[in-house]
């Protein structure tokens, strides 16, 4: 039925995909090996010359290792505990656990600081309680960058294994049990093996994030190299060629991984949707049992949230008055004033709300027409528009940021190439491509979802292509279009690795200025605007999700 | 032509595979035909060239004169209920019934008064504002056949309508929607494996396997006179055994099976193979018990099934071969040693086919 329309559909959308999103890569690939006269290999020989690069990859390459480790050895424990036994308030405790989720990048980076930094609350308390004479640790390097990398991560082990967890067939223990498998072969043998997909699903997020991981090293990394920050700056110094070259040296190693990682991967996608009830929850029932047990998930809990607090507190202390107390000495709205009413300092907040929601609109848009052009069918366009759509995941954002700042700085409209950067326009396209695959996970999942059963009986009903659009495709497909929508827009309205190479002054988003207050000293106003990032996002998360789920 | 719906010699390969090998069929305005076979035989896709889901590579399908093999679905007027009802979750069950109504632009009161009738037509009156989520799995069904026939299409389309039904359901669901069909009187073509539901809806029964078509007959046909082995197989219980055939005889014919000569009745349907070896599909009535005797098979009971009041024994030969009696249930006990003879009743139920299965 009506095929000509959907080849034609798809053979557009290719286009635009590859224009978008390949044809930017491809530039940054030879403009490493091109030079002002002509080919050349002056760049990947410099870059191969210098222990500096070498120490940045391996930087890279070592952290996002050591954080799969650190989030998957806070995670897995904690999905274990909510999901086996029943605590008291295990319900609430359960959702607050995976607040970091709602904190940005950049915003968990500045909570930290306010947390843990030389002047930060903990150090200082630590600092009183011992006596010491000046801040008992430095927020930097190496160790710094794990811990933020920890706790912003643990939260994809957390959650894939938590419903990992939830959709396992009790009946299976059951059956294991009858088979005369203990407690340790049953957890080896039967659990595990079914929880590979949720495991390698979060191990491989949990890496590609640290090692696209910017805000953190950026702001911590002190004398520490990884490769984000390492092409940034050679950027900054010029050095175009030699940060073309970093560039494919950091997108190799994220494509190394995604092969290395990729059975894991495809065991994800099969293992949803599996039938049978999970395990009932094991009641926790000694009173001394269930006061440990409380005690330390509150704990727990709090230790999660004090940098959601650290931020609200900071948030609200004028300007300068608090140096050295544990607790400020007085509070204010006035940073919120400001930030509402002076116009230099609304602008950020205006621009990252209209950047986010164009983009957002877009990736929708792009994310729809590619799940319904591509769900059900196997051509080669298809799967190519499937591989374009999920490319940008593969790639850290400061190789795409850097691949679409060299793709459209150049006019020359007859190889597709226009200028972008400067205009208001680069930064919705950047933060567009870089949320096209998670906003196309979400929505192909949800067409894959439909009955197909359903177009053709709108068909035999006499309804066309419009009306079954219109009145049975979208109203169905709204959980997954809200999810996309929701994930998309909260990812672009806290983008730091993308803005800070792209932004000019008329654009400037949150983020920048976050850092800019830093910069003045201006801590107060930096927390506010990191409190409403971090408000905006929990929100748009709940209306997702609440909504998701009623459909 | 007076056939209302007709099937020309439909052809579909899907990568080349056949699905559908030259189905030709020709019903009356009114007809209830049921699609009969295993998966994979066909059926299904046959049902989805006729919807136009599926253009056939060769072949027309007509309607009433009107050739509609290229006519999108949209605009074909054939209705269908989906083996899983396909009912719009999101919207309740009035605007399930209004969907096809609204297509043909029918609104306002007419609207309502239309699809009042059909959830009347359905015994599903008052039912409207409810949602898809708080019906049973047979209250869909209707609803799911009353959107069909809202839009009072030419041809009613159904893909086995009773596989989602629990057993206890199903048997009173199936003569609800004979009743109904033929109450409407609308040209209906049903897909189904099941034998009984075949058999008890339609008014003849087409019998499919590897994309082609065995025998279309009525029931009474398919049973009495099967085409092939397969038929036979298919339609009904029987089982099988080697046997010779000698030639003619007085009653019909003579087989001589595991070293016993039988005077049987010659099967109507398909023609006798020539003498030599042949297969005999035998009906479970079409056999007795008998103490051992040298005019009967020597056999040994192995088991035995309760069917309504009386039960079917199984018993292997000493030939080795698996045939199946119907007798009262306390005849003789498991492991008994008897004879197997044909009934004496006359009227059929051996049926012999050459040694192929063909």
């Amino acid at each position: 039925m009506k095929r000509p329309q959907v080849r034609l559909g798809a053979a557009v959308l290719l286009v635009l995909l590859l224009w978008l999103v390949a044809y930017p890569l491809v530039l940054v690939l030879l403009d490493g090996v091109r030079g002002p006269s002509g080919w050349t290999l002056a760049f990947v020989r410099e870059f191969l010359a210098r222990p500096t690069e070498w120490e940045a990859l391996w930087g890279s390459l070592w952290i996002s290792v050591v954080s799969v480790l650190l989030a998957g050895a806070i995670g897995i424990p904690l999905a274990f505990l909510f999901a086996r036994y029943d605590l008291p308030g295990g319900r609430v405790l359960g959702g607050l656990v995976a607040l970091p989720a709602v904190l940005p990048p950049l915003v968990g980076v500045l909570a930290f600081l306010f947390l843990y930094g030389e002047t930060g609350f903990v150090s200082l308390l630590v600092q009183r309680v011992l006596g010491l004479t000046e801040a008992p640790w430095r927020l930097q390097g190496a160790g710094a960058i794990l811990l933020v990398h920890a706790y912003s991560m643990y939260v994809y082990f957390y959650l894939f294994v938590r419903a990992a967890l939830q959709s396992f067939d009790g009946s299976l223990l059951e059956a294991a049990a009858s088979l005369g498998a203990g407690r340790w072969r049953t957890l080896w043998r039967v659990v595990l093996p079914q929880l590979r997909p949720a495991l390698g699903g979060a191990a491989l997020l949990t890496f590609m994030t640290s090692l696209a991981s910017f805000s953190a090293p950026y702001i911590f990394g002190g004398g520490f190299r990884v490769m984000p920050t390492q092409i940034v700056a050679t950027r900054l110094n010029g050095d175009d060629g030699l940060a073309m070259v970093e560039t494919l040296s950091l997108t190799l190693l994220a494509l190394i991984a995604l092969w290395l990682f990729r059975g894991g991967v495809r065991a994800a996608g099969e293992g949803a949707g599996r039938k049978g009830a999970a395990p009932a929850r094991v009641p926790v029932r000694h009173p001394a049992a269930r006061l440990a047990v409380a005690a330390a998930g509150w704990g727990l809990a709090a230790v999660l949230l004090l940098p959601h607090l650290t931020l609200l507190l900071v948030s609200l202390v004028p300007v300068g008055t608090w140096t050295i107390e544990p607790l400020p000495p007085a509070y204010t709205l006035r940073n919120y004033l400001t930030l509402l009413q002076d116009p230099v300092r609304a602008k950020p907040l205006a621009n990252s709300l209209w950047l986010a929601t164009a983009a957002t609109a877009a990736a929708v848009a792009v994310a729809l027409a590619g799940a319904v052009t591509t769900a059900r069918r196997a051509g080669r366009d298809a799967r190519a528009i499937e591989t374009l759509l999920a490319l940008p995941w593969a790639v850290p954002g400061t190789v795409f940021a850097i691949a679409l700042a060299t793709a459209f700085s150049v006019h020359a409209p007859w190889v597709g190439r226009v200028i972008l950067v400067g205009t208001i326009w680069i930064l919705p396209l950047a933060y567009l491509v870089r949320n096209l695959p998670i906003t196309s996970r979400a929505i192909l999942a949800g067409v894959r979802a439909l009955d197909p059963s359903l177009d053709e009986a709108a068909a035999t009903l006499g309804a066309g292509r419009a009306r079954t659009l219109r009145r049975i495709t979208l109203p169905l497909l709204r959980p997954a279009l809200l999810a996309g929508a929701s994930l998309a827009f909260v990812t672009a309205l806290g983008d730091f690795v993308t803005s800070i190479m792209l932004y000019t002054y008329d654009t400037r988003p949150i983020s920048l200025e976050i850092l800019s207050s830093l910069r003045q000293a201006d801590v107060g106003v930096a927390a506010a605007y990191g409190v409403v990032l971090m408000l905006v996002s929990a929100a748009v998360f709940a209306v997702g999700a609440d909504r998701g789920s009623a459909g | 032509m007076s056939a209302f719906l007709q099937l020309e010699g439909l052809v579909k390969r899907f990568d080349g595979v056949l699905a559908v090998d030259r189905v030709s069929l020709a019903m009356e305005r009114g007809e209830l035909l049921a699609l009969l076979g295993p998966s994979g035989s066909g059926k299904t896709t046959t049902l989805r060239l006729l919807a136009g889901f599926d253009t056939p590579d060769q072949g027309r399908v007509v309607v009433a004169g009107e050739d509609v093999t290229a006519v999108a679905p949209v605009s074909r007027r054939f209705g269908m209920v989906f083996q899983h009802y396909a009912l719009f979750p999101h919207l309740d069950v009035r605007a399930n019934v209004a969907f096809g109504l609204e297509s043909l632009g029918v609104h306002g009161e007419e609207l309502d008064r239309r699809v009042e009738r059909a959830l009347a037509l359905v015994d599903l009156a008052g039912f409207g504002p409810r949602g898809i989520a708080q019906l049973s799995g047979g209250q869909q069904q209707r609803v799911a056949l009353a959107r069909a026939l809202a839009p009072e299409p030419r041809v009613l389309l159904l893909d086995e309508p009773l596989s989602n039904l629990d057993p206890t359901l199903r048997e009173r669901t199936r003569r609800e929607i004979r009743e109904l069909i033929h109450r409407v009187g609308i040209t209906t073509v049903l897909v189904t494996h099941e034998q009984d539901e075949a058999f008890e809806l339609g008014d003849r029964v087409a019998v499919m396997r590897g994309g082609r078509l065995e025998q279309v007959g009525t029931p009474d046909e398919l049973y009495g006179a099967p085409a092939n082995a397969f038929v036979a197989g298919f339609v009904g219980q029987s089982s099988s055994a080697p046997v010779t055939i000698v030639g003619p005889s007085a009653r019909g014919v003579r087989i001589l099976i595991e070293g016993v000569e039988w005077d049987v009745d010659a099967p109507g349907g398909a023609p006798l193979p020539p003498p030599g070896p042949a297969v005999m599909l035998v009906r479970p009535e079409a056999l007795r018990l008998t103490p051992p005797d040298p005019a009967a098979i020597p056999a040994t009971i192995t088991s035995r099934r309760f069917v309504g009041p009386s039960a079917v024994f199984t018993a292997r030969t000493d030939g080795g071969a698996t045939l199946e009696v119907v007798a009262p249930p306390q005849s003789v006990p498991a492991g008994a040693r008897v004879g197997l003879m044909p009934s004496r009743r006359v009227g059929g139920g051996i049926h012999l086919f050459p040694p192929d299965g063909r």
